[in-house]
This record gives C-alpha cells, sequence and structure tokens, in this order.
C-alpha cells in the first residue's frame, strides 16, 4: 500500500535562545490510508510540531530546516501558501486541544460548518445547511435541527469537540490531524468522543494521526505509535508491540509511569484517629440574576460528609463541575460554607473568623494544581517557604534555616534557595510547593488536582514522594483528583463525587473492583486503554518502605 | 535587568528616552548656566529666531528673551508632570488595591466614588478647582492629581482582582498572611509593570494639561511655563507665528518621546500583550 503522508528527515529549527537547537530533528514516518498513528511524547517533546508543519501552522520565528513531507507528491514544507490554502481543510483537516477557543463564539454552529463549503465549493447556502445538518447528525448531536442554530457558548465541551470534528470532516479530508482533542474533556466525554473519531475514521477511511501525551489513549485507538522523546523520535511500531514490548528505554519509562487500573491491596489502618471531620457541607454559587431574571444556582457541595483519619490517604474524585475542589476549598477555608460543619480535631473551624482560624491553619494546608500559578514569580524559594512560618511568628533565620531542611525532604538541592520559581520545570516547582505547605509541621494536606499539570514522569515521581512524606510524617492526606488511575494507586479509600453529591465511598480496592453506583461504574468503564496494563506489575513502590532520604533533624 | 536590555534594543523607544533625558537635564541645569530672567525685558519686541546670537530665539511681544522661557518653562513642564502623576499614583494604587483585593462592597463603594470623578469631564474639573484655589504651581499639580487617579484605580482593581484568585495569593492565605502583606508583598510587585506604562502615558497627559491651563491664563503668574508662553503668543500668530511654533514644538517633543518611551516599557514589560512578538 501506498503512504498517504511521508515525512522524510523532517527537522525543525527553534529560535536561538531556546532550550535546545531543534524542535524536532530528522523525524521520519509515514501515514498509511485508514489507519490511526497516534504520536505520543511528554511536553517539549516536539510531539505537536510535524502536524503544525504538516498544516503551516509553525509560527514564523520557527522554520523548516530541512527534510520534506510529502502528500499527493507535493512538498508541504515548501509549498507555498496559496497552493497550501487549497489543501487545509479540504484534503487535510485539524481538530485541536481547546474546545472553547477553537470555535468563532460569534458564529452559530450551521454558518461554522457552512463556511468550511463557502470556501472549498461552489454550494449554495440551501445545499450548505443541508450538509451541515448531516454532518452534525454524523457526529450524534442531540437534536441537531437545534444544533444548528446554536452558538458556541451554548453548548457544553464534549459538544463543541464534536462540532469541530464535524467541521474537520466536512470535505471528507483524506488526513485528520488531531491535537489532544480530548484532553480538555472529563473522562466519560472523552471516551465518546475517542469512539466517534474511531467510528467516523473507519466509515470514512480516513487516515488519523492522533497527537497525545496519554498512554491510555493510545491503548484505546492506536494503529502504530510513534514516541517522541526531546524532538527526536526514538520508537515507531504497531500499538500492540509498543505498548507491551517496548523497546527504547524512554518508551519502557513512559509506560512505567502510567498508573495501572488496578488498586494494590493496602493494609487498614490499625488505629482510626480522625483528623478531620466533614458533616452535611453544603456550598452553593449563584450567577448572574437581576431584577428580571433568575440567578443560576449550582449545588457544588450538596450534604457531603465524610471524615479522614490520621495516616490515610482519601481520594476525592469526580469529573469537572462535581463539586470535588469546592469541597477541598471550604475544608481549607479558602471558601465558606453554607452549612455544615467541618471540624479539625475536635474543633470546628467553619464559623471562627481570620485570627481565630489562624492557629489552624498550620494544622491544615494545601498543595495546589497549577505549578506555574501557585509560587509567586517575584521572590525566591527560600522567601515561599519561609514566609508561612514567619507569618505565624517564627524567627526569619530559623525560618530559613527549616526552608533548607525541607528542601532537603523533598529531595531539592538546597541552592534552590536564592533562586527564582522560573528557574525551576514543573515537577520541581511542585516539590516547592509540597515544602511550603509543609513549612507548618501540618497534620492534614490537601492536594487540590496536584500532579495533573505534569508530565506522568513527573507525577510518577511526585506520587512517590507525597507517599513517602505521608508514611514519614504520619500526614492524612485529602488527594483531589480527576484521574482514575492515580486515585487507584495512591488512596487507601475514595469518595466518588457527582454534581456535589457523594455518589460512594469506600475502601479503593472494591470501589474499583465492585462499584456500586451506576456513575462510578460509567467512570471506570470510560478510563481509556482500561484493558491494557490492568495487572499489577511488581515494581510499584511498597508503601512503609521509603527510599533513600537524606538525613532530616526535625521536620 | 532583562527588561533593561530589551528596552535598550528598542530604537524609537530609545530616541524617546534620550529626547526626555535632554529635556531632563536642560530642567535641572538650564537655568543654573543660561543666564537672564525669562521675565526681563532684554530687546526690542518681535525679534525673530536666529538674528541676533544673543538671543537665539527671539523675543516675544514684549521684547522678553524666548530661549529662557523655554528653559524656564522645561523645568515646570516637567515637575508638574512628574509630582501630580506621583500623587495620583498615590491616590490610584492603594483605592484600586483595596477595591480589587477585598471586592464586595468595599469594591462597590470605591468604584462608585471612582465614577463620581470620571462623569465629570477632567479638563472642566480641573479649570474649577484651579479657579477656586488660586492658580498656583500647587493647585495646578493637585488638580493634575485630582483629575488623573481614576483611571489608575481602575487599573489597579483589575490587575488586583485577576491576580487575587491566583494559586500563590491563595498559598499566602493558608500560611496566615496579613491583608496587608498579602497586597503589599504577594500582589502589588506583580501588577507593576501595567503601573509603569501607565504612569509613563500620564506623564505626557499631565503635561499637556499643564501646558492647557496655563494656555487658558490659568497658569501660576509667577512662573513661566510653556503653555503660558503660546497663550501670550495666540493674538499674534500671524505676525509671529515663531512665539506659538517653539514652545509648541516644545511640548509636542516631550509628550511625543513619553509616549514612545512608554510603548517601549509596555513592548519590554509585557511581550505577550503588546502583540508584536511572535511566540
Amino acid at each position: 500500500m501506498k503512504p498517504l503522508l511521508q515525512v522524510e528527515d523532517l527537522t525543525i529549527r527553534l529560535p536561538k535562545g531556546g532550550d535546545r537547537e531543534f524542535a524536532i530533528q530528522k523525524v521520519n514516518y509515514n501515514l498509511m490510508p485508514g489507519e490511526i498513528l497516534c504520536v505520543v511524547g511528554e511536553s517539549g517533546s516536539g510531539k505537536s510540531m510535524t502536524a503544525n508543519a504538516i498544516m503551516g501552522l509553525l509560527p514564523k520565528t520557527i522554520q523548516v530546516d530541512a527534510g520534506t513531507i510529502i502528500f499527493d507528491g507535493v512538498d508541504l514544507a515548501s509549498l507555498e501558501e496559496r497552493r497550501a490554502r487549497e489543501l487545509r481543510g479540504n484534503r487535510i483537516s485539524m481538530i485541536f486541544q481547546e474546545p472553547m477557543t477553537a470555535l468563532n463564539p460569534l458564529m452559530r454552529v450551521a454558518d461554522q460548518i457552512g463556511e468550511v463549503f463557502l470556501i472549498h465549493t461552489n454550494m449554495n447556502a440551501k445545499q450548505r445547511d443541508e450538509r451541515a445538518l448531516a454532518l452534525l447528525v454524523d457526529v450524534g448531536l442531540p437534536d441537531p435541527e437545534k444544533m444548528m442554530k446554536a452558538y458556541p457558548h451554548q453548548l457544553s465541551g464534549g459538544q463543541r469537540q464534536r462540532v469541530m470534528i464535524a467541521m474537520a470532516l466536512a470535505l471528507e479530508p483524506a488526513i485528520l490531524i488531531a491535537d489532544e482533542p480530548t484532553t480538555a474533556l472529563d473522562v466519560t466525554t472523552q471516551a465518546q468522543i475517542l469512539k466517534l473519531i474511531k467510528e467516523l475514521q473507519e466509515k470514512h477511511n480516513t487516515a488519523v494521526m492522533f497527537i497525545t501525551h496519554d498512554f491510555g489513549v493510545v491503548a484505546e485507538i492506536a494503529d502504530r505509535v510513534v514516541v517522541m522523546e526531546k524532538g527526536q523520535m526514538v520508537e515507531i511500531g504497531g500499538s500492540d508491540d509498543v505498548l507491551n514490548n517496548p523497546q527504547h528505554e524512554y518508551t519502557k519509562k513512559l509506560i512505567a509511569a502510567v498508573p495501572p487500573l488496578v488498586a494494590p491491596h493496602r493494609e487498614a489502618l490499625l488505629e482510626v484517629t480522625p483528623v478531620l471531620t466533614v458533616n452535611n457541607l453544603c456550598k452553593t454559587y449563584s450567577t448572574g440574576g437581576g431584577w428580571f431574571s433568575k440567578a443560576r444556582v449550582v449545588k457544588a457541595a450538596d450534604d457531603v460528609t465524610f471524615t479522614l483519619h490520621r495516616g490515610e490517604t482519601l481520594g476525592l474524585v469526580g469529573e469537572s463541575g462535581s463539586g470535588k475542589s469546592t469541597v477541598s476549598r471550604c475544608v481549607v477555608r479558602l471558601l465558606d460554607s453554607d452549612s455544615g460543619e467541618i471540624l479539625i480535631g475536635e474543633d470546628a473551624i467553619q464559623d471562627l473568623n481570620t485570627a481565630e482560624l489562624a492557629p489552624y491553619r498550620k494544622r491544615i494546608q494545601m498543595v495546589f494544581q497549577d505549578p506555574f500559578a501557585s509560587l509567586n514569580p517575584r521572590k525566591t524559594i527560600g522567601q515561599i517557604i519561609a514566609d508561612g512560618p514567619i507569618a505565624q511568628g517564627m524567627e526569619p533565620a530559623k525560618a530559613l534555616a527549616k526552608a533548607a531542611e525541607l528542601l532537603d525532604l523533598v529531595e531539592l538541592p538546597r541552592a534552590a534557595l536564592d533562586r527564582y520559581p522560573h528557574e525551576f520545570s514543573g515537577g520541581q516547582r511542585q516539590r516547592v510547593g509540597i515544602a511550603r505547605a509543609l513549612a507548618h509541621d501540618p497534620e492534614i494536606l490537601v492536594a487540590d488536582e496536584a500532579i495533573s499539570a505534569l508530565d506522568v514522569s513527573v507525577q510518577a515521581q511526585i506520587l512517590d514522594l507525597l507517599d513517602t512524606l505521608k508514611v514519614r510524617l504520619n500526614l492524612a492526606i485529602l488527594f483531589v483528583v480527576h484521574d482514575l488511575r492515580v486515585a487507584a494507586q495512591v488512596c487507601d479509600r475514595v469518595i466518588v463525587m457527582q454534581k456535589g453529591k457523594v455518589v460512594e465511598m469506600g475502601v479503593t480496592k472494591t470501589v474499583f473492583e465492585a462499584p456500586s453506583h451506576e456513575y462510578t461504574k460509567s467512570l471506570i468503564d470510560s478510563i481509556p486503554g482500561a484493558s491494557w496494563r490492568s495487572d499489577l506489575p511488581d515494581h510499584i513502590p511498597q508503601e512503609g518502605q521509603p527510599e533513600k532520604q537524606p538525613a532530616m533533624s526535625s521536620v | 535587568m532583562n527588561i533593561i536590555k530589551t528596552l535598550s534594543q528598542n530604537k524609537v523607544a530609545m530616541v524617546g528616552f534620550f529626547v526626555l533625558a535632554i529635556f531632563c537635564l536642560i530642567a535641572a541645569f538650564g537655568p543654573l548656566l543660561y543666564d537672564g530672567s525669562p521675565w526681563k525685558m532684554v530687546q526690542r519686541p518681535f525679534l525673530p529666531p536666529f538674528e541676533n546670537s544673543n538671543y537665539l530665539l527671539g523675543t516675544d511681544t514684549l521684547g522678553r528673551d524666548v530661549l529662557a522661557g523655554l528653559i524656564y518653562g522645561t523645568r515646570i513642564s516637567l515637575l508638574v508632570g512628574l509630582v501630580s502623576t506621583l500623587i495620583a499614583l498615590l491616590i490610584g494604587i492603594p483605592l484600586g488595591a483595596y477595591a480589587g483585593y477585598f471586592g464586595g462592597w468595599v469594591d462597590e463603594l470605591l468604584m462608585r466614588f471612582t465614577e463620581i470623578f470620571q462623569t465629570v469631564p477632567s479638563f472642566a474639573l480641573a479649570i474649577v478647582i484651579v479657579a477656586i484655589f488660586e492658580p498656583s504651581v500647587y493647585s495646578i499639580t493637585s488638580a493634575i492629581a485630582i483629575v488623573s487617579w481614576p483611571p489608575v484605580a481602575r487599573l489597579v482593581r483589575g490587575e488586583f482582582m485577576s491576580l487575587r484568585s491566583q494559586e500563590y495569593v491563595l498559598a499566602a492565605k493558608l500560611n496566615g498572611q496579613t491583608h496587608r502583606n498579602i497586597i503589599m508583598r504577594e500582589i502589588l510587585p506583580n501588577s507593576l509593570s501595567p503601573i509603569i506604562v501607565l504612569a509613563s502615558l500620564m506623564v505626557a497627559t499631565a503635561i499637556l494639561l499643564e501646558s492647557s491651563l496655563s494656555f487658558l491664563g490659568l497658569g501660576d503668574p509667577e512662573i513661566m511655563s510653556w503653555g503660558y508662553m503660546i497663550g501670550a503668543a495666540k493674538t499674534v500668530v500671524r505676525q509671529a507665528w515663531w512665539l506659538s511654533f517653539i514652545p509648541g514644538l516644545a511640548i509636542a517633543l516631550t509628550v511625543l518621546s513619553l509616549n514612545l518611551l512608554g510603548e517601549g516599557l509596555n513592548e519590554a514589560l509585557n511581550p505577550k500583550m503588546s502583540g508584536k512578538r511572535e511566540n
């Protein structure tokens, strides 16, 4: 079979002063008709670069240095703009990661899709509408006639992504490039979109180039896989071979870092000391609403009750909008709850004012999601960590000494004290975030999606670190997470939330093996690549045996 | 130091910077080096420029030295511009910071108060203030400051509102930091760059305002200023156009160079926002 697209020795140079000389170097692969080729890699691996070069979407400062991209006998890398435009959206089309921003907010869906026909064909308005409607039916949108007249903001993320797919497939392109199309979506929506892409691809025999960072997604849909590392193509092969029998060290490392979807057996706690108790917590948001319109009321936490014990990791899982973040923020009193009780130890803290709350702040601390937004860019790492204890009345010199010890604890060099956050990678920043939280010697650590912004190999390291620290310092961790694979690995117990309500709570292993609520079942079924890596490998670090640790005098 | 480096590579901004630097030097040392009072009648009136080498820019309607007026005027223009901007920042930053940080009724109250100033045309308000108090450098400076702080408050409020939900600010709250500490040490340093850019443009506006007030005869009667010079020459524009043109050029150059510098600062401080650079 003749390949549809041939990428040969493609090299793209980065502008001077970048973190490496080439964005991608000597990349070679073919795309066959009717196959799904997954390009996988961590952030900064250059996995999107080839796709951008194919579509002519490279920024002006970045140019193709050498190599060719042959499609239909022409080289896309050196094709003039006018002719490239004829191919774009017509023979080759693309869907993007962010469905929120990829659609024009001022255009109705029908016009949005119709525009593709307007540009590339001679159809009249009526024909365009007919085709657009047929496409909406094709991508499985409910009530397509109504959808035609909808504006993007009236659709959910998954629906928008379906509209994007409808647009991309409008002219039956030979190649569909999908750049992380499901990353911004919830797991159940992601499962639907992946299924849709696969169905449409089979129906139209389209070749799909699917760019992703998620090996679960790869396992779900790929026929062949290309693995990228720092601009180099390190492995290419059939998806079974690459996933189950990786040859290159880097691929092995990446796959090993993907948490398997089986909850390991965990020893139940011998003595149970509740450190955090939440009783009937309620929090309602109302938005809009004025003199004439009714306010939109969202129950973000609806009668939430749970207990967190010393030395335990309690997972709070759910999709976006389930209220898991709201609960975590109410618990640390960043948000005021409407009703219910929050007890730290034996003391209720939900109604305390700022001054009364101060002593409790030390006992419950939070690790934030975004490693780039959670550190003040104008402070040194030392200041960031020492600020908390100083605010609580510790002498600055002593607080700095403690910050240095904490850096040892989170396995960062002490030299980091005088440096600024921008000098560190995402994983290192997250370690700083953990050190800052630990500076108060808290009993409870609330980790709000603390690893979801990180690459999978870094995720694994941070999870290891959290696990070690939990055992060493006898912490109770409330682990807010949307990734069920992660939850299965690190949590002793999990709480599943949906629309502000707790729908299921129990020991992780039980919940994953025999979920009792429908929603939990659908969540677990939606995890991409569920059948792959469902067995426990032996190298998972065992609990209670911390790896090599620097000596600590006191923390 | 990166900012200074980026700025120094921007040729247009550097032109603005050098013109401004020259004006600053003139303002600081001009009156010391160039003897001659701007009020003294030294020659026949309407002496055109470049005719008498003692009075290079000629004389005005009363025979006063134009160059001397220009040099003294530089001092007053820059001084009023800088000081009034400084006062405006001192009013606007705290108001905006409080409104943006606390939100709720504090925000409502402070913003309605700000709007009172914004609904009145600023130049008219400045005229009224100067007219109520008698025209002097102090009243002019305060009048300009009073009419020009609302945009600062608005800007700072916006910055604070977007930064207060940043995770590092939340972390500071969880640390038990005081509100004052969070405002001063966490949020303010991170919202400085747009404030600096705005301030550089405000100096230009203040200089224009001062000139306009003096032009209308509301300047300090003791002090020679560019606006006063144009105002005094407005009746003789057809006989002696240079009397309006020379101080006019000085005002235009100062304002232009401040704007160029402000633009350059904007690009250096917010490379993503200015849209010039493609990433």
